[in-house]
């Protein structure tokens, strides 16, 4: 099983390819709305693309309230 | 009617809905709505791609008698309150139907507030009975506050079976067997109390009677009628007043369905236009956006000359539909636009938030009907909507039968204070007569916004002379209510504001929010600070974040009770700084 650093890099690898950023730009507690430059439909988006490649399934709910990659990864790494 | 595709032939069957003015209260009309088109579908349920109920009226009423009779014998009286916390499912519409049949008040709550903002506002209502989601309830017991939670009955959706509810009982499990009594209730009767904010300050509770409802349901069908067949995706939130309104008592006081899904992605809520065969939706700007954006993508996947053929189309269906839409029409001009969509799809309505024109007209030139309109709470849910005779994407179109609209004081060019006069608009907040007197005078309520009516008698906005921002979210935000998250912050004083209260535009949009900042003498403004702002801003939702700040270099202007004298402090503040010195974080 993946450790949380890896998830987060994994989530990161992800985020950047999906919304076409460079990887070097964003770090695990940046504010994803803000250096994405997305909103929460966009940041659903991306939820949709990590639960696939993470085999796991998330309520939309597990998204309130978060809005940075590590918490973000902890929510993932819970179901792993 | 303002299409060429209604379905005629069911429509001018005169089959049509209840006569609303017949009826005393919301749950009379519902009840006879339930017994009137029983065979019908009222409700379906998705998550993902699985549908997880789909219920006939006759079912609907099935499964919520039970829990009407249970709310009885739990000594649920005619005028108590009961408040829903809820995402947009079944049994949000199931446990409001119960509470209306029991002569209850609701009180629909927003389960986007963080815990213990619900909590203040439960308390706020009285509410006896909450109603509330699972995940909800577990933030709520994790709550300090939840210790002082006066409702005294609890039920608690989807819960896992002998799990600790910390007093609450599942809503599965509560029912009783036996008829129970139906409670009337009259028309100026409480039938919710809706918040528009005030979690952070003053609670704003807008006390809406049943006649409200039961005349805003009449003005909107009016216009836009629901009949059997017609297909509502449920995607706004339902505590909202707009999907209350058009996604439950609208649709079902006509026998229509409302199709709610339990996650918003944008893929799922794409693939239910086609899978559900959605005929209305409404939408904050948004979701509207999200949408064009998904459209626009795929055209430029198409090959040039597939592209080139489209573009013709859609020039010449633009040319066609300039006086009035003609969907059956634009359905073969451009099928392949109108099968992602479903195919039966007549409008997108939008309102609550400021709408980008040229997304409005986008959608229309290929010919899917984008429905503007402009309410508030105060008002039951809209004032005006586009009549689409023609379409306009420049305004939030006319005033809806049997409301009267003025404008207050206006200026050279005709703008002036929007005012609302119309059995729609509330009774009164709860519990705050002085802002109910400062709100509704003399039988007109003072709506904030400003506007000018057009020579066609279209109402135009222009910003508003509130200290608040409405979100593309479709959030109302008072600065008010987030200004206790910078609560400690190391300055001497701050005060937040939204901008275009401070810079008052002639327009809408471009809306955010700004920390004032009075530094103590001889304070510097240093990236400690600045982080403490960054922090405190992050733990606040998205959508309620400060997006900039001011160093302002005098005391604030205070009354003698040293409340901050807001208006004073905006008119200083904007007379003295250019907007563009706000540095946004």
């Amino acid at each position: 099983m993946n450790t949380v650093n890896q998830t987060i890099e994994e989530i990161l690898d992800l985020a950047a390819a999906h919304f076409k950023v460079p990887r070097e730009t964003i770090s695990p507690d940046d504010d994803f709305f803000k250096t994405l430059k997305i909103d929460s439909l966009q940041a659903l988006d991306l939820l949709t693309k990590l639960e696939n490649h993470f085999h796991v399934e998330l309520p939309d709910y597990e998204l309130q309230g978060v809005s940075d990659f590590r918490t973000l990864a902890g929510k993932i790494q819970a179901r792993l | 009617m303002a299409f060429d595709c209604c379905p005629t032939e069911i429509y001018n069957q005169q089959f049509l809905m209840l006569d609303l003015q017949k009826y005393s209260c919301l749950g009379a009309a519902l009840r006879d709505a339930l017994d009137r088109y029983s065979s019908e579908t009222c409700l379906i349920e998705a998550d993902r791609d699985r549908e997880k109920t789909r219920l006939t009226y006759s079912d609907f009423k099935e499964i919520s008698l039970p829990l009407a009779r249970a709310l009885e014998d739990a000594d649920f009286d005619a005028g108590d309150r009961a408040a829903i916390l809820m995402t947009n499912q079944s049994k949000w519409l199931i446990s409001a139907y119960a509470i209306f049949y029991s002569g209850g008040v609701l009180v629909p709550l927003d389960y986007k507030l963080t815990a213990d903002e619900q909590l203040q506002l439960l308390e706020h209502s009285k509410a006896k009975v909450l109603v509330v989601e699972y995940y909800l309830w577990r933030a709520i017991m994790q709550s300090p506050e939840f210790q002082n939670i006066k409702a005294r009955l609890v039920l608690v959706t989807e819960a896992p079976v002998q799990t600790d509810l910390g007093g609450g009982f599942r809503w599965e499990d509560f029912k009783r067997k036996g008829a129970p009594d139906f409670i009337t209730r009259q028309r100026e009767d409480a039938a919710c109390i809706v918040y528009s904010s005030g979690t952070g300050g003053r609670p704003k509770g807008c006390v809406l009677t049943h006649e409200n409802y039961l005349e805003q349901c009449r003005a909107l069908t009016a216009w836009y009628p629901f009949w059997p067949g017609v297909r509502y995706l449920s995607i706004l939130p339902t505590n909202h007043a707009i999907d209350f309104m058009v996604g439950f008592i609208g649709p079902f006081l006509c026998g229509a369905c409302v199709v709610h899904l339990r996650t918003l992605r944008p893929e799922f809520v794409r693939d239910a236009f086609v899978r559900y065969r959605i005929t209305y939706v409404a939408l904050v700007p948004m979701i509207v956006k999200n949408l064009e954006r998904g459209v626009r993508a795929k055209f430029d996947e198409l090959p040039p000359w597939k592209r080139a053929i489209l573009n013709r189309m859609i020039a010449l269906n633009k040319l066609l539909t300039r006086s009035r839409p003609r969907v059956k029409m634009s359905r073969m001009l451009l099928p392949q636009v109108h099968r992602a969509f479903g195919g039966e799809l007549l409008a997108l309505i939008t309102g609550g938030a400021f709408m980008e024109p040229s997304t409005m007209q986008f959608f229309y030139d290929l010919g899917i009907p984008v429905v503007n309109g402009y309410g508030l709470t105060e008002a039951g849910t809209a004032l005006t909507l586009n009549d689409l005779k023609p379409f306009r994407a420049d305004t939030v179109g006319k005033p809806l039968p049997g409301i009267e609209l003025r404008l207050l004081s206006p200026n050279q060019e005709g703008i002036g204070e929007v005012a609302a006069r119309s059995k729609t608009v509330m009774s009164h907040y709860l519990d705050d007569a002085e802002l109910t007197l400062e709100t509704i005078v003399d039988g007109w309520l003072l709506t904030g916004d400003l506007g000018r009516f057009d020579k066609d008698g279209h109402l135009q906005l222009f910003g508003r002379k509130k200290n608040m921002i409405v979100t593309e979210g479709g959030k109302n935000i008072y600065p008010e209510d987030i200004e206790t998250m910078f609560d400690g912050l190391p300055v001497k004083e701050y005060c937040v504001f939204a901008a275009n209260y401070v810079w008052p535009q002639k327009a809408l949009g471009k809306e955010m929010l700004l920390i004032t900042l009075r530094l103590e003498q001889n304070q510097r403004f240093d990236g400690a600070l600045l982080q403490q702002i960054v922090d405190r801003n992050r733990r606040l939702p998205d959508f309620k974040r400060v997006g900039g700040y001011v160093v302002w270099e005098k005391d604030f202007p205070r009354t003698a009770s040293m409340k901050i004298k807001r208006q004073l402090l905006a008119e200083e503040i904007g007379s003295t700084v250019e907007r563009g010195a706000v540095v946004v974080l």
